[in-house]
């Protein structure tokens, strides 16, 4: 495998993934959605067939019903967990940490971090939320996002250290970041939401309302508010 | 005064300060830097607003050069 110029070097341990574009998003968007519809419609299409069979069945068939309700949300919960952890760490080295941390954020995202544990980051690829062990890709139009499990290798840093860790290799080369993260979930946004913890949902909002944003302004010169122009 | 640092357990340590005109001092910090590469971590600049650059020379013009941990995925 050939090694791009300013590619993350960590891209050497994942050779046989192909580097992660905006196409490859979208199909990975699109294989996510079939593979969760095959595995539910059998439910829905069972639930229907009893129904539709013997009445009496209705028990049953809500049971499997409620089983292809709860498929997509476990994938969710697992989504979710790439960002759930938030481990306070010991209060000098993480001290140090968060200053460091800060000096690479701009103003704004430097108050988000401290409410919300969760950097935000906008990219080519949509606008990133970074956490200590995982990255959630909030893609263009705000209704989507993608989970990815990632994280420093050294377990005993403190926990900023960890989220600049990542904040710096995303910077320096986001396709070969999200190429060396593990996808844990992609789906609807409202779907990760509901399983995030109420500080993480106003991350996940801030991210999807930039999101929308984005895509309001690349839709045409009619659609440009001062928000487009802010950036 | 340009400042190599670490990203390690205890936030981070500084490792090397030099002045472009001080030939020791950047003698040191380079020696510091690859030191540091050869024990795997990797260097970073920011290089600009939610940007920065992979190195593998010590670019002694950077106000910060910023030693990190390779990531995974979990």
């Amino acid at each position: 495998m050939t090694t791009e110029a300013g590619a993350l070097p960590e891209l050497a341990s994942v050779y046989w993934r192909p580097r992660v574009n905006e196409r490859r998003l979208v199909r990975t968007a699109r294989l996510w959605t079939l593979c969760t519809i095959s595995h539910t419609l059998p439910f829905v299409g069972a639930a229907a067939l009893l129904v539709a069979l013997k009445p009496l069945t209705a028990p049953v068939a809500v049971i499997l019903l409620v089983h292809a309700w709860i498929i997509p949300e476990l994938y969710a919960a697992r989504g979710a967990g790439v960002v759930r952890v938030r481990r306070s760490g010991a209060p000098p080295a993480e001290g140090r940490a968060m200053l460091l941390l800060g000096d690479l954020l701009g103003h704004r995202a430097r108050e988000l971090y401290a409410q919300m544990g969760l950097v935000i980051e906008p990219g080519e690829l949509g606008t990133w939320l970074l956490g200590e062990t995982g990255a959630l890709l909030v893609r263009r139009g705000g209704r989507r996002v993608h989970c990815y499990c990632v994280r420093a290798t050294d377990a005993d840093l403190p926990p900023s250290d960890k989220v600049a860790h990542l904040l710096l290799a995303l910077r320096a080369d986001e396709a070969g970041f999200a190429t060396v993260a593990n996808l844990s979930f992609s789906g609807a946004c409202w779907r990760l939401r509901r399983r995030l913890p109420a500080e993480r949902r106003e991350a996940l909002a801030a991210a999807m309302a930039r999101e929308a944003a984005r895509s309001d302004c690349a839709a045409g010169p009619s659609a440009l508010s001062e928000s487009c122009t802010q950036g | 005064m340009s400042r190599l640092i670490r990203m390690d357990q205890t936030g981070h340590t500084t490792l090397a300060e030099w002045e472009t005109d001080d030939p020791i001092a950047v003698q040191e910090a380079i020696a510091a830097f690859r030191a540091q590469l050869d024990q795997g971590y990797f260097a970073v600049v920011s290089t600009g607003e939610g940007q920065a650059q992979q190195v593998q020379e010590l670019p002694l013009q950077a106000p910060l050069v910023i030693l990190r941990r390779p990531i995974a995925g979990g």
